[in-house]
């Protein structure tokens, strides 16, 4: 019953937060075409662009392979992990998921493996040691602790799988079921609502931002196109 | 008074990421501005009293008009890649100076009294209370900020500091903390035309005595027309063209190569000026006001073209926000535009840069001109900060790197590049821009420009190179100045179209009775 308000206020709030910081993105104006050079000059390109950072982190390894290889691999590998956790919301499972399973508990490793080198980074070089926030070290704690929790569950320690699966297809039409009482999968629960709850009040906004950053997402052809806002167009009026 | 004293670093083989040294830059002041020139932008010359709330105010209306500013503040993740890039950083080994530092100057203020998690739990993100050495320390490390745009390259998300550094500057001009030199420039620009404040009688002066030098040096009687009606182009350029040296020489070389292609240009009094501090300081009002002189000269003078000099912000405030700004450009399709757009050529690109031009004219055949006159010469290039990332030249993206590369390369026989990782769009700043070129910041200019220094060692003892050009006035004054500093000559740093004074042909006319 408590995880499962526990799971209907951290959807909730997610869903919500990032809405809101969604739309005000979206409705807050970028007045001058600042992308940075040299860059494409299409909406096309931009979409590149775009994926090409959102895929392969290419601002990010021309900057430093270290911070690149960790983040990727973290990155990577807990996008295979969540997919493979669509298993948990779906019946019948589709072949493909099923296929992937093995890719989604391995990936496992690569998104530990990331994490780790992420939060030694922030120890062993003082550059980044000087910048780092409690709340830097607590997020690499908090992700590793989800991450580690989930392996425990799925190599070492096994739990009520088939309770957890219908605690979630419960929670998904309103019919609450328990929650296997096991501690380690109720703490990786417990974390990832924590998870959620914080991501639309902390950095990890970087993740619908980036698709916000003028630098990334404007075509570079000004002289060719007239790029105004609203409230600098009234400038206009006055000459 | 002069300013302290302090040690030139050692130039090294490679640029070497230095172990931080917390507060070492902490001691830079540049001078404040005065009240005649606060009054003058609408500023207040003193802390106001009700600094705090004005601060936060100003910050919250920024926030709501530039998406730059909203998403750079909230996307940071700490990452540390930008760490190692600011030439500031690498020059001083202040920590301040690592990008992600200069923006949490700002970040920990806007956490604190704009994001939930700042409200509630400040020690744990990192937010901090606006306090006076919150303001002094903003007005120390954003004049240690020349707003290159380098950070913003190597950033996963292109978090640009540059967009912080300008909202930091306005904030602090808003609460009464300006700085003199850029403040004192933009009074003149706006007040008599140029960033010198040079009245239109004294640039006719000079303008003829150029004719003059010119006319003797090369037998051909070269003009430099200002304020003609009807000409086909408007030159606007950086007003250190007017009479400082190497800049004036580029200024010959723009003035040869409209003579030998038979193309009628001017001048403006009005619009004497290419350069916009306006930028520097993030008000976009004051940015378009300056930008405005331009659209009003050309409508004035009815020219078909305008046409900038060498310079890096200026051409970046052409190429990027002119458009914008002015309506010079072209896709615009409101009154304001049109009356513009209307008669400008529309074969050509508006506002297009002379290193377009000429580098056009010589594939056209239209101009001639013989390396051979530059065999002295073994030729670098120094790509400016706003020109390589925050322009374009040419119809395709890094236009800006080939263009004055390829111009170079018609005009003189001996060329080699600095290395790859401090040209191009990973270029270094030369130290001096972005509202910091005064003597009060001497120590930041010297210790911003190691890095390019340490390159141009590297070509001058590798390859013998003993000139860089460069397209932009503010590098040619910072380089001019601290070159020497380093041990190099002075007279080693000069413009594109200095080398093409000196290798175009123009015609030597028959002996006129």
């Amino acid at each position: 019953m408590v995880f499962a308000g526990m799971f209907y206020i951290a959807t909730l709030l997610l869903v919500a937060g990032l809405a809101y910081k969604i739309f005000d993105y979206s409705r807050t104006p970028a007045p001058l075409v600042i992308p940075t050079t040299p860059a494409p000059t299409t909406q096309k390109g931009v979409v590149y662009r775009m994926a090409k950072e959102v895929v392969l982190f290419e601002s990010l390894f021309k900057s430093n392979k270290w911070i690149w290889i960790f983040g990727w691999l973290f990155h990577f590998g807990m996008l295979l992990v969540l997919v493979r956790h669509l298993r948990y919301f779906v019946t019948p499972i589709p072949e493909w998921l099923v296929f992937i399973q093995p890719f989604g508990k391995y990936a496992s490793i690569m998104m530990v493996v990331g994490l780790g080198g992420l939060l030694a980074r922030r120890f062993l070089v003082d550059r980044v040691r000087y910048i780092s926030t409690p709340s830097d070290y607590l997020m690499l704690v908090l992700l590793l602790g989800i991450g580690l929790s989930g392996m425990l569950t799925t190599f070492v320690v096994h739990t009520d799988i088939v309770a957890l699966k219908q605690f979630f297809m419960g929670l998904m039409v309103f019919d609450i079921q328990p929650v296997p009482e096991d501690p380690i999968i109720l703490a990786h629960l417990t974390m990832v609502a924590l998870l959620m709850v914080i991501f639309p009040i902390s950095k990890l906004l970087h993740a619908p931002g980036v698709f916000f950053s003028p630098t990334r997402n404007q075509a570079d052809n000004p002289r060719e196109h007239r790029h105004v806002a609203a409230w600098a167009a009234r400038l206009d009026q006055n000459n | 008074m002069a300013a302290a004293e302090f040690d030139i670093p050692e130039v090294k083989e490679t640029i070497e990421v230095p172990k931080l040294h917390e507060g070492v830059m902490a001691h830079v002041k540049s001078f404040p501005a005065p009240k005649p020139v606060q009054d003058f932008m609408g500023y207040p010359h003193e802390l106001v009293e009700d600094w705090k709330e004005r601060a936060i105010d100003k910050m919250g209306d920024l926030l709501g008009k530039y998406r730059s500013l909203k998403v750079f503040l909230d996307a940071c993740v700490h990452c540390g890649a930008c760490t190692d890039k600011c030439h500031y950083y690498l020059g001083t080994s202040d920590p301040k100076n690592m990008p992600v530092a200069r923006q949490d100057l700002m970040r920990q203020v806007y956490r604190r009294y704009f994001t939930t998690a700042g409200k509630l739990f400040p020690k744990l993100v990192g937010a901090k209370d606006l306090t006076k050495d919150t303001l002094n320390e903003w007005y120390n490390y954003y004049h240690q900020c020349s707003e290159c745009r380098r950070c913003s390259v190597f950033c996963p998300y292109g978090i640009d500091t540059a967009e912080i550094t300008m909202a930091g500057r306005e904030i602090l001009n808003h609460v009464g903390i300006g700085q003199k030199y850029s403040n004192e420039i933009l009074g003149k620009v706006q007040k008599i035309g140029n960033n010198l404040g040079l009245p239109g009688p004294a640039l006719e002066d000079t303008l003829a005595g150029l004719e003059e030098d010119i006319e003797a040096d090369t037998g051909v009687p070269v003009k430099m027309p200002i304020d003609v009606r009807g000409a086909e182009v408007l030159l606007v350029t950086p007003s250190a063209d007017f009479f400082s040296e190497p800049h004036v020489e580029s200024l010959i070389g723009y003035a040869k190569v409209f003579h030998a292609a038979g193309v009628s240009w001017t001048l403006s009094s009005h619009a004497s000026e290419a350069g916009n501090f306006g930028l520097f300081n993030g008000n976009y009002e004051t940015m378009r006001k300056v930008a405005m002189r331009i659209r009003d000269a050309a409508l004035d003078l009815g020219v078909k073209r305008i046409v900038v000099g060498e310079c890096g912000h200026a051409w970046r405030v052409a190429y990027s926000f002119w458009n914008t700004l002015t309506g010079i450009g072209y896709g615009g399709n409101d009154p304001f535009s049109i009356e513009l757009q209307k008669q400008l050529d529309h074969n050509y690109p508006q506002p297009q840069h002379i290193c377009e031009l000429t580098n056009d004219l010589i594939d056209q055949g239209k101009i001639q001109v013989d390396p051979s006159a530059n065999d002295d010469l073994v030729v670098t290039y120094h790509d400016s900060c706003n020109v390589a990332r925050a322009s374009r030249m040419g119809d395709l993206p890094g236009g800006q790197f080939v263009i004055p590369r390829d111009l170079i390369k018609k005009v003189a026989n001996n060329f080699h590049n600095m290395a790859d990782d401090t040209i191009y769009e990973s270029t270094f700043c030369c130290g001096g821009g972005g509202g910091l070129l005064t003597d009060d910041l001497m120590e930041v200019r010297v210790k911003g420009a190691l890095p390019r220094v340490t390159a141009l060692n590297a070509v001058v003892q590798e390859h013998g190179v003993n000139f860089m050009a460069t397209i932009c006035a503010i590098c040619k004054a910072q380089f001019t100045k601290v070159l020497p500093k380093y041990g190099f000559d002075m007279s080693m740093v000069g413009g594109i179209h200095q080398l093409v004074s000196k290798a175009i042909k123009l015609d030597v006319p028959e002996q006129a009775d």
